[in-house]
């Protein structure tokens, strides 16, 4: 006979992506049902916009995510330029990207250390975390914060590239580069890791229609889909990169599309390297604290390393943001769908699942 | 899969180990410390000195961080609040917006980031009061315009073209539409440092925002609630706010918010005032007072009294009240129409203005005048905003020849239509706003005009605006020339003007440089007419001579109380007689603190 335990799987645990956590049925090892609990992290973002100007808010936005802040930045400032018809100068726009395949690079390399911290391979974490301190240290340069960077803003940029910036760029994607066959030997190649991930917590493709998953899961079962390609923003029609697929739809095929990925995040810097246009990082804008944003509605969405990152802002003419509301993949992926990958699964895969499916639970809550 | 094996898969992680004994590639704290990037955002620094307190970091930072607090030894002057921000590092969220909003560029971020103490309250304070070792790591700056966002550019005003302006009277500047007053409004950040430097201590950002949400009756209600005549401040008001301006720090004195024509901006939108302001004056409550002179200042008592249930009457010498802003200030400037619209709404509210009445000691001689001691009889206060009237001289030999004539009667009979005498070519001496006036009106009558002043031309009085224009529109400027003697031919009439040229000298007790006359260094230009416009003084000879007296004159103007009272009970004084800075907003401030004065002394009585 056998005899139901209920666990709880978080919040307080290394290896839960943020602060969220999964109330576990097990039998033995294997999981009969699992329930998501989140709101640990809700900091009530989407109100705090309400109420603050356009350039305060701005300041909020890059919290939604803290691997991953540019995108929503990217997101928020395309949304009020849309609105309100502000034109971004060219310049502005590659360095956005740069900035934004910079902040991919730096969340894969954050994605890499947990995937293997939550298979027990612990080199990969070090080596890992260490690395992406190079990108952080070029986001320090260039944006003034390691971290929250702050730095796109409705118009533009807040500043521009400082002298001998890109030179510096250059020679940590060379590092990056020449450190990413390490990472293949120390983690995609491993028998430990291919054992636990190849056919684990499988997605077919139907259902990842059906439940709307995005990113690099989506792309794992073999469906061509990514915003920068599909949706253009900014300057990535101008740039040559390939969407990467696996046919997988398994853990593995996840990590194998997201390290694909960052050779195409390398490749897209470079070309940014060689061709980015001299000319004005920002318009100026009225005054933050008196200017009016049209009144209307827009959905804007990004690639982010996680998936399609969308807003939905309304504005009605006062200088306040009316609503905002944030489509982070992290909503479909983690909650219904993580709950479902669970089903089946073993204990010790829980983190393995939760971190290749890309949950980040600030952007469940917002 | 299977379980075959996978030989590489387990082989390959291995290769790790090379680099089992190397040396870490992270810094090893505590032992290195990390280089903080050029820009880092870290601790406030702030230049105490530099810093003006408009408490804009204050206002834009969303975590409410920033409190502006008093500090010892600062003090609030004009353009400055005197309050300086003290940071709480509690809710600091290191966003740097509050360096990008400062006007100043005083506030900085530091590279310094790491700080440790027991006391909670030490993570509370006053950036370059504290903490001053923070401000030789100097991080995240704002230097340049696009840096900034602030914004730094005025919307720019149209204004006739100078070979347009010379062939007319019409008004030269022509007003912001309502898309451009708007936007500039919307430059304004609302700090109200300009307020200090505003006389009659207006409530600026109040209507600059009223004018920005598109609501222009609320901005002239505003500007109503303490300036009577707001369309001639916002045309020709010396705007001490403007040169004020925290603006001006970054962008240049012309990049000021452009206050005034915002002001402007406001009143233009409606045809008379008394619908927008729809007033009610209290019912009369059968005290009088008499205001001698109908410039701004008396037409301020006059109008606030009224509203306060005063009766008030104003009697004007000249054809027309206005004082100074009727009979001084040219056309092209300030047009009658404008002046009307003002003074019917005063007229409305129930003020009397008896124009053509002249206040005289001792018994009236005719209709038109009226002696000060049945004023003093009827009236229960008397006010005086006499205003300055009578030209000073310039003290030269041939100053009496016929075509030497001084610069206020020339501008009044102008004003009033009356025909003028001038020749060819004339000299103008002076270097303030009237001898401005003086070069542009006679320029309109196709005058040949040079401008003798015996300083430099930074140091001319006058707005820096109108020595622009004077000069587009053909003034020749003399600098540093001193009139020595009026020359006229043999029918005493003016035929040239020797001058002597004049170099500065530093003056020895530190005050502006001085001209001293270069000996021999002198010049004759000829000319028909000499007009001198070097300031002008006031008459008291319509009081009674023991009430000058009892004035107590002090170089020519009247000392008064607190309360715009003078040293004679009951006698009130406000304008150009009694201040030193002579202009229509001091007036209106005066005339408002003889309002409250006279209000509380009729109160008692």
């Amino acid at each position: 006979m056998s005899k139901v335990v209920k666990i709880f799987h978080g919040p307080q645990h290394p290896g839960i992506t943020g602060n969220m956590s999964v109330e576990l049925d097990l039998i033995g090892e294997t999981i009969v049902k699992a329930k998501t609990h989140v709101g640990y992290l809700h900091r009530a973002f989407e109100k705090l916009i309400e109420r603050r100007t356009a350039m305060q808010a701005f300041t909020i936005v890059c919290r939604i995510c803290v691997p991953e802040p540019d995108p929503n930045e990217e997101n928020f400032a395309r949304a009020i330029e849309e609105l309100t018809g502000l034109e971004v100068p060219e310049r502005a726009k590659w360095i956005r990207v740069l900035v934004l395949e910079l902040s991919r690079l730096a969340a894969y390399h954050l994605w890499m250390g947990g995937q293997a911290g939550s298979t027990g391979l612990y080199t990969v974490p070090q080596w890992a975390v260490g690395y992406r301190d190079y990108i952080l240290d070029l986001f320090e340069e260039l944006t003034g914060g390691r971290v929250y960077h702050m730095y796109i803003i409705p118009g533009g940029v807040r500043r521009d590239l400082p002298t001998g910036f890109l030179d510096k760029v250059s020679e940590v994607m060379d590092f990056i580069e020449s450190k990413l066959p390490e990472f293949d030997r120390l983690f995609f190649d491993n028998a430990v890791f291919k054992k636990r991930a190849i056919g684990t917590a499988v997605i077919d493709p139907e259902t990842a229609i059906e439940r709307g998953v995005v990113g690099p899961p989506l792309r794992a079962c073999g469906i061509a889909s990514d915003v920068r390609r599909d949706a253009p923003y900014e300057v990535y029609d101008k740039l040559d990169f390939d969407v990467i697929t696996e046919t997988g739809g398994d853990v593995y095929a996840r990590a194998l599309v997201r390290r694909r990925e960052m050779e195409q995040s390398i490749k897209i810097i470079r070309q940014i390297i060689k061709y980015i246009p001299d000319g004005p990082y920002r318009t100026k804008i009225p005054y933050p604290m008196n200017w009016k944003l049209k009144a209307g509605e827009t959905y804007v969405k990004t690639e982010s390393a996680r998936g399609e990152f969308g807003y939905y802002m309304v504005t009605d003419g006062s200088e306040y943001i009316r609503r905002m509301n944030v489509r982070g993949p992290a909503y479909v992926h983690g909650v219904s769908l993580l709950e479902d990958m669970l089903e089946g699964a073993q204990l010790a895969d829980v983190a393995m699942i939760m971190n290749s499916l890309g949950t980040c639970p600030p952007e469940i809550e917002r | 899969m299977g379980w075959g094996i996978d030989l590489k898969g387990i082989v390959s992680p291995f290769t790790a180990l090379k680099y089992l004994g190397k040396h870490p590639h992270t810094v090893r704290y505590p032992y290195e410390k990390k280089k903080t990037a050029k820009r880092y955002r870290g601790f406030h620094i702030n230049d105490l000195e530099k810093c003006v307190g408009c408490g804009n970091c204050a206002k834009i930072c969303m975590n409410e961080t920033i409190d502006m607090v008093k500090v010892e030894g600062i003090e609030p002057k004009k353009g400055d609040s005197g309050l300086r921000p003290k940071v709480d590092y509690g809710r600091c969220c290191w966003c740097a917006l509050c360096v990008d909003v400062c006007p100043t560029g005083s506030l900085k971020l530091s590279t310094e980031y790491v700080y440790v103490d027991e006391d909670p309250n030490s993570f509370l304070y006053i950036p370059g009061l504290e903490r001053k070792e923070y401000e030789e790591k100097v991080g995240w700056t704002c230097e340049t315009e696009l840096d900034s966002l602030l914004d730094l550019e005025r919307v720019p005003m149209k204004i006739m073209p100078p070979e347009e302006r010379v062939k007319t009277f019409a008004e030269a500047v022509y007003g912001y539409t309502v898309e451009e007053a708007k936007r500039e409004a919307e430059r304004c950040t609302g700090c109200g440092v300009c307020i200090s430097a505003c006389p009659d201590r207006m409530h600026i950002p109040d209507y600059i925002k009223a004018i920005r949400d598109g609501q222009f009756d609320e901005s002239v209600r505003i500007i109503y609630d303490n300036n009577p005549l707001p369309e001639m401040c916002g045309k020709v008001c010396t705007r001490r706010c403007e040169f004020n301006c925290i603006m001006t720090h970054r962008a240049g004195q012309d990049n000021a918010i452009a206050i005034r024509w915002l002001k402007r901006f406001a009143c233009e939108q409606f045809e008379s005032y008394e619908e927008v302001l729809n007033l009610e004056p209290q019912p009369l409550n059968g005290k009088k007072v008499a205001i001698v002179g109908g410039g701004p200042s008396g037409l301020t008592v006059a109008y606030y009294l009224r509203l306060k249930g005063y009766e008030t009457v104003i009697f004007e010498e000249m054809p027309k009240a206005g004082g100074m802003t009727m009979a001084g200030i040219p056309k092209y400037r300030f047009p009658i129409p404008s002046l009307d619209k003002q003074l019917n709404h005063i007229k409305s509210v129930g003020v009397e203005i008896r124009e053509n009445t002249k206040v005289v000691k001792g018994e009236p001689k005719s209709s038109n005048e009226v002696s000060f001691e049945k004023l003093k009889e009827e009236f229960d206060a008397v006010y005086l905003g006499i205003g300055l009237t009578q030209p000073m001289k310039l003290g030269v030999e041939g100053e009496d020849l016929e075509g030497s004539i001084q610069a206020l009667p020339l501008l009044r009979a102008v004003n009033f239509g009356e025909k003028i005498n001038v020749g060819q070519k004339a000299v103008v001496i002076g270097g303030g706003n009237v001898a401005m006036d003086c070069v542009r009106v006679l320029r309109r009558f196709g005058v040949d005009v040079t401008l003798s002043y015996r300083r430099r031309e930074v140091d001319m009085p006058a707005d820096h605006e109108e020595i622009h224009e004077a000069k587009e529109e053909g003034v020749v400027f003399r600098t540093q020339t001193i009139p020595v003697e009026i020359i006229g031919d043999e029918n005493g009439k003016v035929k040239a003007i020797k001058i002597q040229r004049a170099e500065m000298q530093p003056d020895p007790k530190g005050g502006r440089p001085r001209p001293v006359p270069i000996e021999g260094a002198y010049e004759v230009w000829e000319c028909d007419n000499v007009i001198a416009a070097i300031g002008q003084k006031a008459d008291y000879s319509f009081l009674p001579d023991e009430i000058v007296e009892k004035l107590d004159l002090q170089w020519g103007k009247i000392p008064v109380n607190e309360r715009g009272m003078t040293k004679v009970e009951g006698i009130f004084a406000g304008g150009d007689a009694v201040n030193w800075t002579a202009d229509a907003i001091s007036a209106i401030a005066d005339g408002l603190k003889a309002v409250k004065g006279i209000d509380e002394y009729l109160s008692k009585k």
